[in-house]
Formats: C-alpha cells, structure tokens, sequence
C-alpha cells in the first residue's frame, strides 16, 4: 500500500458524490424542462395530488397537532424561568409557521411519499414497465415524474398551510386546557404577533420540500438496482436524501429568507 | 426487413454482443435462441433503442434506427415482454388501449375500448376481465393481455421475449398458436426470443442461434434439425455435453 492509497480513497468517494450531484442536477433540469412541453398527463397529476395531496393530510395533521402541543409546554416551561410565560402564542405560531410545519410536514411527507415513489417506480422498472412505457411511445419521465413532482410542489405547500392551522390549534388547546391561558387572549396573541411572511416564508419552503421529496423519488426509483433488493436499496435512498435535502435547502433558505 | 450488422454491446467488462450480423425478411417471423445471458433480450432492445449499442448498424426498412424520428418509429413496433409488464395502476382494457388513448395514435375513449375488446377477444379473452386490474389476473391471462396491447394499433414489427416462459406447457401452446395466427393474420414481421424448442418450431419461419455474442448458425426452421452445427444440435437437444458448457 502506497503512502497516496488514502488520498486515492479520498478522491473516489469525492468524484462519486459529485457525479451523484450532477446526475440529480441532470434530472432535476430535465423533470423542469418536461414542465412545459406537451403532451401533458392530467390524469396521471390529479391521480398524484389525491395520492400526495389529501391522503398526506391524517399524518401531517397528527404530526402538527401534537408538535404544536409540545410546543407549547417547552416554551411555557423555558419561559417560565424569566417570567414569560405569555410569549407562548406568539412562539408557538412563528414556530409553527416558520420551521416546524414546512420542516415536519415535509418530513412527514418525505417518509410517506418518497419511499412510495420509489417503490412504485423501481418496481415498474423491475418489472419492465418503464421499457413497456418507451415501446408504446410514452417518455416515461414525462409520463411518471413530472406529475408526481409537480403535484407535490402544489400539495405540500398546502398541507404546510393545514399543518400550521392545526399546530397553533394544539398549542391553543394545550395553552387553554393545561396552562390556563384565556382563550380569547391566546388567539389574539397570535394573530396579532403574526405576519405574512411568517406563513408565506413557510409555504415557500413548503414547495422547495414538495418538490426534493418527489424528485427523490422519482430519481431512485428510475436507477433503482435489479430485484426486490434494488427497489428496497432505492426506497431508502429515496427517503434518506429527500430527508437530507429538506434539512440543508431549510438552512438555505432560512438564510436567505431571514438573515438579509 | 431488419438488418443489423456488426452490432457490438458491453456493459463494462462483460462484452454481451460481439458483432451480430443478422437479417429478418419482411412479414417473416425469426425466432432467435440461446442460453440464458447470451444477450438476447439485449438485441431486441438495441433494436428499439431501449439500450444503445456500442457499434454496428441496424437498418429498418433501409433506415438506420439511431436516425428515425422516435416517435413514428415506435409507432411501427408492439412488444410483448417476458412477465408482461402490464401497468398495475390500469384497468386491462386501458393497458390494451394505452397507446389509443394517448399521443399520435390518440382516439375517443369509446373507439379505443371497443378496439381493445376486439384484441382482447381476438386472444380469446372476453369482455368481463376488460375492467379488471392485471393482478388479478393468472399469469396466463397476463401473456394474452400483453398480447392483445402488443398488437392493439396494428404494428408493422411484433417482438416476442420469451413468450411461452413461466406457463404450463398447455397454455403456452395456445399462446404458441395465437403468436402465429395473428402474425399471419397481419402480415407482420415478428421476432422471437425463445429457449423453448415446441415455441420455435409453431412460431419460426427462420431460426438464429446466438451463442457468445454472436449468430452462431441461422437458417429456415426446416433445416434446424438437420444442420450439423455442434451447437445447435446441443441446444436444440438439450444436452449437457456439448461445446457449449452447461455452467456459465
């Protein structure tokens, strides 16, 4: 072994990450570039936003009403050792709005659609399905990915918007029930401390997240391995980075949104 | 006619074709045999462009493939593929219609279900498995149904890969049957990849052995038993000693 072996090490794993970057860059632009050229599938989108959409709303509900409880107990429980107790609305719904909806929800979001995604695509390649798709003159990213992408940009933001409703409704709940705050005086709390960007800055990041999980999805699935391995090996790929990518573009654009 | 010549295709260190040389007459059916991992599956992709191949040419009609507008090439092909590869998500007669209800050959609903039952019918399937999803279906019935959605917009190629696999020797003689019926029936050029001796014998006009890459020994299907090739003989029957070794 030569004193260079580990640089040599180095140096593949580093060129391996970066054709993996460039390869989902590559995807990431054709998925947009097939956006706006026809034929479009409507079918297939709306068959997407019911799947991503409406049935994502139980657990994203559940995940943002019980956050948003827990929440209120943290910031109530910290508050309470300089006296400020009374800031727990207004934390609970900047909270809610600015990281924990957009952050959660699309984790949530993430474990239920990214690895369905996968799983489904990477069978349908298994399977021949994919091949099937080109012989019967059907681009299969055009047919497969950029409805399910562009579903989850429009649904995830919304159920975001649902998600933050039914946090600051659980903070309240727990605020009124438990912590005796005045209810009338909660809820004007809120909505007094809260601005529009609070909630459009989550939204935004929302669809950023909408889209990562579904294109990690449909990346996966589409270079998924040979067998029930390979389709096993995609799901949690398409999971891991989805969850990875969300955690980094919030960084991001909390930089951008807040720091300015 | 489909004519390929030199065509060469390596996925790494593994060279799968070596340079094929191989015609298929227009409105003939060429059934292509071979060991498992021979390539053959490779070849019929390379043909439609679902792989790519390294070297070599393939002509359609005079026309190089790799040039052909994409669309009103496929246009041309039905393929059924080995497990059928039908879409889970769709109802049978939608998987039938698929290529009707979209795209170029895009029809009204209406127009593209009866042409569908009409295949599925054609492959003895009547109308009540229609609105049923394929894993519902046997895996008989799967084969019929990749069948009719094969031959649903009237292809002027048909590709078979292993289309008696994975079924009872009974239904795969009807399948058997359907393939040279309905190739007849359309005047369409077909080709089969097969390890299945009874499938070549009721479907090929025309026989190719591939073997390392290559086209060992082609010829009419009258001729494959009499040939002396060492080769074919081993493989047509069966045996283990041979100069093609039994583990690969």
């Amino acid at each position: 072994m030569t004193v260079t072996a580990p640089l040599a090490v180095v140096g593949r794993a580093s060129f391996t990450a970066l054709a993996a970057v460039g390869r989902i860059a590559l995807f990431a632009a054709a998925v947009v570039g097939h956006l706006f050229r026809p034929p479009f599938y409507p079918k297939e989108f709306l068959h997407a936003l019911i799947q991503i959409g409406w049935l994502s709303l139980p657990v994203v509900g559940l995940t943002a009403l019980f956050t948003g409880g827990a929440l209120a107990l943290q910031i109530y429980a910290g508050g309470a050792r300089f006296s400020a107790e009374a800031v727990v609305p207004s934390i609970v719904a900047i909270g809610m709005t600015r990281e924990l909806g957009p952050v959660l929800g699309g984790l949530m979001v993430a474990a239920r659609v990214a690895s369905s995604i996968a799983a489904e695509i990477g069978t349908m390649k298994v399977t021949e399905q994919i091949d099937a798709l080109v012989t019967l003159s059907t681009h299969p990213l055009k047919y497969l990915a950029v409805p399910r992408v562009l579903a989850a940009t429009i649904a995830v933001p919304v159920l975001v918007a649902v998600g933050d409703s039914i946090g600051i409704a659980g903070g309240w709940a727990v605020g009124v029930n438990r912590l005796d705050f005045n209810s009338a005086t909660y809820l004007k709390n809120t909505v007094d401390f809260l601005e529009f960007w609070d909630v459009g800055s989550g939204l935004v990041k929302g669809a950023a997240f909408g889209f990562i999980v579904a294109l990690m999805g449909c990346y996966h699935g589409m270079n998924s391995g040979r067998g029930a391995q390979g389709v096993g090996r995609a799901t949690k790929s398409a999971v891991v980075a989805a969850s990875v990518l969300i955690f980094a573009a919030n960084y991001l654009l909390t930089e951008i949104f807040f720091t300015s | 006619m489909i004519e390929l010549s030199g065509v060469t295709k390596s996925f790494g260190q593994n060279h799968v074709l070596r340079g094929i040389d191989l015609k298929v007459d227009s409105n003939s059916s060429m059934v292509i045999i071979g060991g498992s991992g021979t390539g053959k599956s490779v070849l019929l992709k390379c043909i439609l462009g679902l792989v790519h191949p390294d070297g070599g040419r393939i002509l359609l009609d005079g026309q190089d493939v790799e040039q052909a507008e994409r669309d009103s090439f496929l246009a041309r092909f039905g393929m059924l593929f080995q497990g059928g590869a039908l879409f889970d998500s769709l109802r049978v007669w939608e998987n039938v219609a698929f290529r009707l209800l979209r795209g170029a050959q895009k029809r009204p609903r209406d127009e593209a279900r009866a042409i569908a039952l009409e295949k599925l019918r054609r492959v003895g399937l009547g109308p009540q498995v229609a609105d049923l999803y394929p894993a519902e279906l046997s895996g008989g019935m799967q084969k019929r149904v990749g069948l009719a959605r094969a031959i649903a917009a009237e292809p002027e190629v048909i590709f078979f890969d292993e289309p008696t696999a994975g079924l009872d020797p009974i239904m795969a003689g009807v399948i058997n049957d359907l393939i040279r019926e309905i190739v007849t029936e359309m005047g369409a050029t077909a080709m089969t990849i097969t390890h299945d001796m009874t499938s070549v014998r009721a479907i090929a006009d025309h026989v190719a052995m591939l073997h390392r890459g290559k086209i060992r020994w082609t010829g009419p299907v009258a001729e494959l038993d009499t040939t002396p090739d060492p080769y074919v003989q081993q493989f047509i029957h069966g045996r283990a000693e041979g100069p093609i070794e039994a583990l690969r």
